[in-house]
């Protein structure tokens, strides 16, 4: 077989055979803890600036943040950014009961289908997993509530994301993940899609200069809800 | 395979140095790249402890490669995926095919992936009738124009925006051919057009892995377009292609070699994209593949193993050493006659395909050091090129002339342009040619350019010859 020729030759390369029990138990006992490395200090900071540190991220990636007090002001500020973009008010939300549960009909102007994406959708109205300060990245594990297809079909996202998830490093954002999630098929926490994003899309393939709008979104808007008393700017 | 021209590796640069078109691009791009990594590299005060720790996890792995790919196969299997084992180019190019036949596939889009070049997927795929769609906006002209990426990570390296304009109007004739492309956004936008329908029609989507991950199954695309993500997600058929050196033990383990990817590829801090794949679309999901494929490519990748050039398997295929080379500065990628060009070409390539086919590539090297001192995970590149010539000169594959004079490194140290760049970028190399006294009156290696000049030194040093035999030596 050849997966036994390739082990093979690895093992000749490494010049010995199969590993012994207690290195292998070693080796298993690294992956069972997932040691962290490094962490960079730049995120290691009070709530309120983790929180101010993830919005000049994502703002100097080419993205956009709008911060409210409360999920109730959801639906206007989804208004809001959409009337500013000169966007129609139509889009397809993530199918998130917590984005269901929002009062979209105090704005009965928004048209809009709890779905999976399709390629006519122009906005999609997606649910944030997590925030990363350390590079203003989002975190969007997939599953029945989070359609992968919300994050890359349409010109224009709009994440929503409370701010009592936003955590300094992509390693917290990991943890969390194992913490939460359990998977239906393998047991472990992976979803079958996990995207970190930075920033709408972009390609520098021309000249090797930076172009905004390639094949995902051109624009990435972020409604961060103030929900952590802890991470408020400080007055 | 694609087609070898290494061997013709001087008469390539020669035509690379005449082609005004391609210098023109290549003095553009240059200082885009070493700008935005050193500013990216000085924001992060931790990048150099984290080369440290990059280097040590891929030692690590590799130390422990069996098991590592052992422990990801049994995990893409427990979530659903298949993992396909190939030694060969051949195998890995049937197992695609085969795939993409049992999936009735008349179209496959591709996302950006330096293996699939290796395996020479796509003329496989066409040959059989299957239609592989490029994504990657480099990769989509490179494919329009029927050439070969000249960068790792920016294929259409070596093009001016007046050839995308051509191109687009060449191929895209549906459309009206007196449109304007008034800035590089309209060419982009055209590219979004044309491709959407492409991504939405197709039945398998092929993308690369820049990681591997043991722990979960998982496999890591890295990208700023989007594109891969559409790849991946739209087709009922995923196929990951992944050589066998890119496992890594854990996420947290990635999570550090990512933090050094963007910044040393394109300047980033992050990629805008880096998605992880794990298996197929789970009950409930809306949406996602439902056949998830890893093809685990060998390739000769395995007898780097314990050899000389093991360090080489820890590359991340960041490009930054190409991006540094004054070499590759001059040549662009294609001249350097395969797939992987630039100092990790240069190592990578003879082990892959064959120091007969590629003996001169160890040798376009000032040794100025720049590739190892940028390398994210700390690749001795110009040690290991030594290495390449040690071989060579012991199997005699070089002809005399080349024996006598250290071959390229004198040719290129005789064109004056070349050699400009190679004085600023080589201060290290030549400081230890000038023996002490500021002036070299004949370069060891390079007569032929000091026979009516002298040549200012920069600092004393040893000399190169005693440099290397003590190196020898020391078995470095
Ligand atoms: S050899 Fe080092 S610098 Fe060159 S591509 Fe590989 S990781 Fe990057």
């Amino acid at each position: 077989m050849t997966k036994d020729a390739i082990l093979a030759s690895i093992r000749r390369g490494l010049k010995r055979g199969p590993l012994p029990a207690d290195q292998r138990a070693m080796l298993e006992g690294r992956l069972a803890t997932h040691p962290r490395h490094l962490i960079p200090a730049r995120s290691r900071v009070p709530r309120p600036e983790q929180i101010a540190l993830f919005i000049r991220n994502v703002e100097k990636e080419f993205g956009s943040v709008a911060r409210i007090a409360a999920g109730e002001e959801v639906p206007e500020a989804v208004a809001d950014y959409l009337a500013a973009q000169n966007l129609a008010p139509r889009f397809v939300l993530a199918p998130n009961p917590e984005l269901q549960a929002l009062p979209w009909a105090e704005k009965p102007m928004l048209e809009f289908e709890a779905r999976r994406a399709q390629a006519t959708d122009a906005v999609s109205v997606q649910h944030g997993y997590a925030g990363i300060a350390e590079t203003g990245t989002l975190m969007l594990p997939s599953d029945a509530a989070r359609p992968t297809t919300l994050n890359i079909l349409a010109e224009t996202e709009i994440v929503v994301l409370r701010a009592s998830a936003v955590i300094g490093a992509y390693e917290e954002a990991w943890d969390r993940l194992r913490r939460e999630r359990t998977d239906p098929v393998t047991g472990g926490f992976m979803p079958r899609n996990v995207m970190l994003v930075t920033g709408p899309s972009r390609s520098a393939d021309i000249e090797q200069t930076l172009e905004l709008g390639a094949h995902g979104p051109r624009r990435l808007h972020i409604i961060l809800i103030d929900d952590d008393p802890a991470a408020l700017p400080v007055a | 395979m694609v087609q070898i021209t290494s061997p013709a590796f001087k008469q390539n640069a020669a035509r690379a140095l005449g082609d005004a078109g391609l210098q023109k691009a290549l003095g553009k791009a240059k200082g885009a790249f070493l700008q935005r990594r050193a500013d990216a590299v000085s924001r992060l005060p931790e990048f150099e402890q984290l080369r440290d720790i990059g280097r040590d996890i891929k030692n690590h792995t590799l130390a422990n490669l069996d098991f590592y790919l052992e422990t990801f196969a049994a995990n893409v299997e427990r979530a659903g995926g298949t993992v396909h084992w190939c030694s060969t180019a051949e195998e890995a190019r049937a197992t695609v095919l085969d795939i993409c036949r049992k999936a009735d596939a008349k179209t496959v889009t591709k996302g950006k992936s330096m293996i699939s070049e290796e395996i020479a997927i796509n003329d496989h795929l066409e040959a059989h009738g299957i239609t592989p769609v490029e994504t990657d906006l480099g990769e989509y002209i490179i494919q329009l124009r029927h050439e070969h990426p000249s960068h790792i990570i920016a294929p259409a390296f070596h093009l001016n925006r007046e050839d995308w304009e051509a191109d687009f109007r060449r191929m895209h004739t549906d459309l009206d051919p007196n449109r304007v492309f008034n800035e590089r956004r309209d060419i982009l936008a055209e590219a979004r057009t044309k491709l959407r329908s492409r991504f939405l029609a197709a039945d398998v989507g092929i993308t690369g892995a820049n990681f591997l991950i043991a722990e979960t199954g998982s496999s890591v695309i890295v990208t700023n377009e989007g594109n891969g993500d559409l790849t991946q997600t739209l087709p009922r058929v995923h196929i990951a292609l992944a050589s066998i050196e890119k496992v890594v033990p854990t996420l947290e383990d990635a999570t550090s070699l990512l933090r050094l990817l963007a910044r040393s590829a394109t300047g980033q801090d992050f990629s805008v994209y880096t998605t992880f794949s794990t298996g197929v679309r789970r009950p409930g999901d809306l949406d996602g593949p439902e056949e998830y494929h890893v093809v685990l490519i060998d390739n000769g990748r395995s007898n780097m193993i314990g050899s000389e050039f093991q360090e080489m398997l820890r590359c991340i295929r960041c490009a930054a050493c190409m991006n540094h080379c004054p070499v590759y500065g001059v040549t662009g990628g294609h001249a350097y006659g395969w797939v992987y060009p630039g100092p990790m070409g240069s190592v990578l390539t003879p082990s892959l395909v064959g120091i007969d086919k590629a003996a001169l590539l160890p040798n376009a090297s000032t040794f100025c050091g720049k590739c190892e001192s940028v390398c994210p995970v700390k690749i001795p590149l110009p040690n290991l090129m030594r290495h390449w010539r040690e071989r060579e000169f012991e199997r005699h594959l070089t002809p005399r002339a080349v024996r006598r004079n250290l071959g390229l490194w004198a040719w290129f140290a005789k064109r004056p342009g070349m050699y400009r760049l190679a004085t600023r970028a080589a201060m290290g190399t030549l400081s230890l040619l000038a023996r002490g006294k500021g002036v070299f009156r004949s370069l060891p290696l390079a007569g032929g350019w000091t026979e009516g000049r002298d040549l200012p030194a920069p600092e004393p040093g040893g000399t190169f010859m005693a440099r290397y035999a003590k190196m020898q030596r020391e078995g470095r």
